[in-house]
Order: C-alpha cells, then structure tokens, then sequence
C-alpha cells in the first residue's frame, strides 16, 4: 500500500463479505421453498426472500467495486484519495440504506420490479450516495498526477453506471413501457459498463500480478471494451423479443447478442496470455487463482450460457423459468463476484502488511466455492431444462411441473453447501489479516 | 500490429454507432410499435391501478410476467385466458394462502374494488402482441401406455 488513503478500502471489503453472507441465508431459504420446505412463508415469503438475495447480491458487489476503486484510483492517480472523511461517510450512509431496504422488504416496503425493488425514496438516497462516491473519485483523479487508461476505463465504467441507474427510477403506465426501461439498468450494467469495472480491475491486478507491460495490457483492456459495448448495447434487443416491441428486436437483438461472448473469450484469453508472458512471478498465488478464475468463469457462465439461450427460436421456450436462473448464477458469479474476490485477495495482503497469502485455506476456498457453483448450476440447470419440456413443449400445469422438479433442488442445496463452506472460510481467512495497519505502508507490496 | 490509439478509436468509434442506433431503434419502437401492440387506449384508471398493486405487493417476487420476474409461481401474462375470472376472483380473495398444488402464495386479502383492477391489469395486458410468447405447447405424438 502506497497511500494512506486507500486503507478506506478495507471497510468496503468488510462490508461487501457481511451482505455476501446474509444474501446466502436467503438463497437457502427460497432453494427450501422450492422443496418443498417453506415453514418460513409467514415471516418470510418467497417474495421478500428474492428480494433480499438478489438486492443484497447488487449491494454486496457495488460495495467491492468501491472499495476496488479506493484502492485502485490513489495508486494510478499517485494521489492520496481528496477527502477520507466523506469515503466513510458514504460507507456508513450506503451500509444504512441497504439495511433499510432489505428490513423494509421484510414488511411489504417495496418496488415490485425485478432487481429494482428498492423503493424511491430510498432510490434518491442511492443517488446522492454515488455521487458521492464518483466526486471522491473522480477529484482524486483529476488531482492526481497521472491519469492511466485503466483508471480512466475503471471511472467511465462507475460513472455510466450511476447514469444508467436513473431509467431505472422512472414510473410508467404500460409495463411493456417500463419492462423497455427496466433493462437499460439491468442489462447495460451487466453486460455493458460494469464489464468496463470489471476489465479495469483486472487490467489493475495483471499488471501488478505479471508484471507485463502496461501498454501492452491497456491495449488489450480497449479491445475488450469496445467488443462489449459494440456487442452489448444492441444486444439488449434479447430482452426485447416477448414483452410487446416490435419484431426487429428479434434479429437485431439475436445477432448482436450471440456476439457479446467474444468479450469475454477476450477477457479470458486476455488473463491467461499475460500470465503466461508474465516474467515476474508474484508470490500472491491466491490473487492469481481469483484473477485467472474470474476471466474463465465468466466466459463460460455469461459467455456460453448466455449463448445457450439468447436466440429468438430458444429463448421462445426458455424466457422466464429456471434456465434464467442457472444462467444468472454462473454468470454474477464468474464475472462480479470473482472479480470481487480477486481484488480482496491481492489489496488484504497490501492494506494489512500480514502476507498471509500461502495458506492451505485459502486454496481450498477457492476450489470449494467454485465447484460448488458449478454444481449449483447444473441443477438449476437440469431443472430448468426438464421445465422447459414438460411445461412450454408438452403442457403440462406449472404446479405439476414444480413438483417433478423439486429432486434438482435437493442437489442445489448439497452444491451451495460445498458453495458456502468456500465462502466461510475465504472469511475467516479474511478475518485472519486482522485490519490495516501503519506497518502496511512501509512492507512492499 | 494494432497500436494503443487504434485500439482506443475502435472502442470510441464502435461505442458511439451502436449507442446511436439503440437509441434510434428504441425511439421507433417506443412511439410506433408500442402503443399499436400494447393497445394504449385499453389504459384505464383501473388497468393502471392495478399495475400499482402488482408493484406494491412485488407479486414478481414470485411469478413471472411478460416472462419477467420469479420461477416459483406461474406465468401469468396470459392468466385470464387460461384460467378466467371466476378462479382469479377465488385466488385473490382467499383468507389463506392459496395452495392448489402445496405451495403457498401469500394471502393478499385484496378489497372487491383492488380485485376489479388487478383483473383489469391482468385482461389488459393478455391482450399485449407478444411475437407469440407463451409459446403453444407442441408435442404431438402419442404417450406408449403399454
Ligand atoms: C456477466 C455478465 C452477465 C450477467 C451477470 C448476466 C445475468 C443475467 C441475469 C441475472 C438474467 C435474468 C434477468 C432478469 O430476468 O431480470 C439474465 C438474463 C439473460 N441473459 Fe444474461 N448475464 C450476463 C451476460 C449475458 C450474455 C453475454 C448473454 C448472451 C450471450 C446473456 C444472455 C441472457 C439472456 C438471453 C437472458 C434472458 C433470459 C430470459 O429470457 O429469461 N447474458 N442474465
Ligand atoms: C447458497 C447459495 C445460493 C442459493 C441456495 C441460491 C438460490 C437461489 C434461488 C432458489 C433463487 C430463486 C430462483 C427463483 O426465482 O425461483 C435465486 C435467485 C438468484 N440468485 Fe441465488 N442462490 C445462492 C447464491 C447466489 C450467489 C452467490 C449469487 C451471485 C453471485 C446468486 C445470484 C442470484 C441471482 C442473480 C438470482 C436471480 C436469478 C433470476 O432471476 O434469473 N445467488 N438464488
Ligand atoms: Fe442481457
């Protein structure tokens, strides 16, 4: 660690690990009710269940990207961040509105829209908080004496995020009108500007991990950019086949979104050839799983089983059952929790000065979570392909369905208790570095 | 071999076309396609009432709607076509949760007045032009029961 500031960053990490695990608890929960075990549904329906996990996912990964940006943008600035006092504030305020959401999920308080239940009130307090937020940054930068393609490429990413945020907050009459808007958030972040926050991380971690040149690797970082948002911006034409526009978005959306994998084969082609032209090795091995990890695992679960459904004649038959949901899992996971993952692993050993690095534990953290995911996956998966033949191909009532199903998410709970196991003890060994220390700025990163 | 600046001119270059297209794309299908396909005059105050109490009760919590939302209750663009009023009115007006095959929807105790409009919301919006979403079942061989 270079600046003082940037041990800021280590709170947003805390914070991200916390609602990690509280966004777990739920996912047990709705993966009981569809056992068939949902002595919860009094306190806890299924509803306010999905809310919480999917919100706490949104809130637990922005809270990593920040933290992500606090550590990144002094180093590449070479500035100390303009103003500690305010990053915690907006820590403190932005750790509020997300508990005030999730109790008031818990007690019909809500936006009944897909991902963007937070209610509007709260909406405005999201806002002023990442304003806040992008001031710091984007001070900071300016300030700084240097302003690199990476850091340049991570602040786009961030601020077109924040922007992409206000569609969202708009009311509609028609629900076609406001499904058209829903997505501008939902799927211009995911599969547009926060694969910019997450190619600029990983642009931060490779050059630090192997060592290669900066120019080479920032290159490369614009290639990638460009083919998501040539590919990803027309590509929202994928949502747009069945909610009531008009059938161009069937061919316009059906190219251009079977182009978006090739951003991330880029992403990952991209790791592993750095790696491999790497001279230096550093000793984070931990870092460099995550990092090599996060390229890879995207491809396949947002590139390939992105793929498997996003034309028009397949989407037809799987739009809106659980091959969404196996889909959405590997693909949230592969790109933005492990690129989460990969960033706490290489900054902790820097914001601590406690190179912890070569334990056994963290190895195995790795491994169970990632193979317990995968597995997660399968069975979703596997139900949601048996839902598609029985209920779109065969007719048969969804209730029966749900019935023949419920065996997968047996397998589902077994794989995310392989997932959680992982997780549990990536945070003990996060808690293992104890907090940022003085010393930390003398070690060598 | 690519340098940096063309690397940088083709992500600018090919952000600022496709951006320009999605948004000319999107302005047609918002003004010409939409009210056409979504019969916009059918919005009245009880249709839009009854979106209000979808949202409210984040009934996308658990189903889907225009395939949209949750996979644990089902799809229910098409609700009045399959099912019809009468079994609606039953569901929405039931004191228990409603569990025809064991698994539990919330009971909403909905007003006469709110049934009225989420039944409006519900004939509104089966009558949107979806490109043939929900698809018809189509498997047609016969089931060997020997
Ligand atoms: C990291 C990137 C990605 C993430 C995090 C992600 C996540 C998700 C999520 C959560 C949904 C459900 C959204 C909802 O119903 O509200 C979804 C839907 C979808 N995704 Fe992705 N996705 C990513 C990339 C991709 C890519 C690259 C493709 C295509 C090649 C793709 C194709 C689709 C399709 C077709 C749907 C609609 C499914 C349906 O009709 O129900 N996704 N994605
Ligand atoms: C123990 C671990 C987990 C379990 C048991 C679990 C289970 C579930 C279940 C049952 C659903 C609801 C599907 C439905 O609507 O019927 C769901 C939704 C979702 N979960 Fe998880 N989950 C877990 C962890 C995660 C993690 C780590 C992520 C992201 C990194 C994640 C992302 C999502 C997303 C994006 C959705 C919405 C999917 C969609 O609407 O298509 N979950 N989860
Ligand atoms: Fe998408």
């Amino acid at each position: 660690m270079k600046y003082n500031s940037q041990k800021v960053a280590y709170w947003f990490f805390a914070l991200s690990m916390l609602l990690l695990s509280l966004q777990i608890v739920y996912g047990f929960i709705m993966a009981f009710a569809h056992m068939g075990y949902d002595g919860l549904h009094p306190f806890i329906a299924f509803n306010t269940a999905r809310a919480v996990h999917t919100n706490l996912l949104v809130v637990w990964i922005l809270s990593g990207f920040m933290g992500a940006a606090y550590y990144i943008i002094p180093e590449e600035a070479e500035h100390e961040l303009v103003n500690v006092k305010l990053a915690y504030i907006q820590l403190i305020s932005l750790a509020l509105v997300g508990v005030v959401a999730i109790i008031g999920f818990h007690f019909n308080y809500w936006e009944g829209r897909k991902f963007l239940e937070i209610p509007r009130p709260l909406d405005y307090l999201v806002v002023a908080n990442v304003l806040t937020f992008l001031g710091l940054i984007l001070t900071t930068l300016y300030k700084g004496k240097k302003r690199t393609t990476t850091a340049l490429v991570l602040s786009m990413g961030l601020l077109f995020a924040a922007l992409l945020y206000l569609p969202g907050m708009i009311w509609f009459d028609n629900q076609t009108m406001d499904s058209f808007f829903r997505w501008w958030v939902v799927h211009l972040w995911v599969e547009g500007v926060w694969e910019l926050i997450m190619g600029g991380i990983l642009a931060f971690l490779l050059i630090k991990i192997t060592g290669v040149d900066r120019e080479v690797i920032e290159k490369w970082l614009y290639v990638i950019v460009g083919l998501t948002f040539i590919s990803g911006i027309l590509g929202t034409g994928h949502h747009y086949y069945y909610i009531g526009v008009g059938k161009t978005w069937l061919v316009i959306g059906g190219i251009f979104s079977a182009l978006e994998p090739l951003a991330f084969l880029a992403m990952a082609l991209f790791a592993v050839s750095m790696y491999r032209k790497g001279e230096k090795k550093h000793p984070n091995k931990i870092a460099l799983s995550w990092t090599l990890g996060t390229a890879i695992t995207s491809f396949v679960g947002a590139g390939l089983l992105g793929l498997a459904h996003t034309l028009p004649q397949v989407n037809m038959y799987t739009h809106g059952t659980l091959v969404t949901a196996m889909h959405g899992h590997l693909a949230f996971w592969g790109a933005y929790g492990m690129i989460v993952f990969a960033i706490i692993s290489y900054t902790l050993p820097n914001l601590t000065g406690r190179k912890l690095f070569d334990s056994m534990t963290g190895i195995v953290a790795f491994w169970l979570a990632n193979i317990g995911m995968l597995g997660m996956t399968v069975a979703f998966g596997v139900a949601g392909v048996a839902q598609v033949y029985l209920e779109r191909k065969m007719g048969m009532d969804f209730g029966d369905v749900q019935k023949e199903i419920q065996v997968h998410f047996f397998v589902l709970v077994v794989c995310a208790t392989m997932f959680a196991t992982g997780i549990g003890m990536y945070i003990y060994e996060f808690i293992r570095y104890g907090t940022p220390s003085k010393e930390a700025l003398l070690t060598k990163d | 071999m690519l340098s940096k600046s063309q690397a940088r001119t083709f992500f600018l270059g090919g952000t600022i076309i496709t951006f320009v297209i999605f948004l000319g794309l999107s302005w047609t299908s918002l003004t010409k396609e939409v009210p056409k396909r979504t019969h916009d005059e059918n919005l009245t105050a009880d249709v839009i009432a009854g979106k209000h109490l979808w949202e409210k009760n984040n009934c996308m919590g658990c189903h889907t709607i225009l395939g949209e939302g949750a996979y644990y209750a089902p799809e229910l663009t098409k609700v009045v076509e399959r099912r019809g009023e009468g079994y609606m009115r039953a569901v929405f007006s039931s004191k228990t949760p409603w569990a025809p095959r064991g698994r539990k929807m919330v009971a909403h105790n909905f007003n006469e007045k709110e049934i009225d409009q989420l039944i409006e919301f519900f004939k509104w919006i089966g009558n949107v032009d979806l490109n043939g979403f929900p698809p018809k079942p189509d498997y047609n061989s016969t089931i060997n029961t020997k």
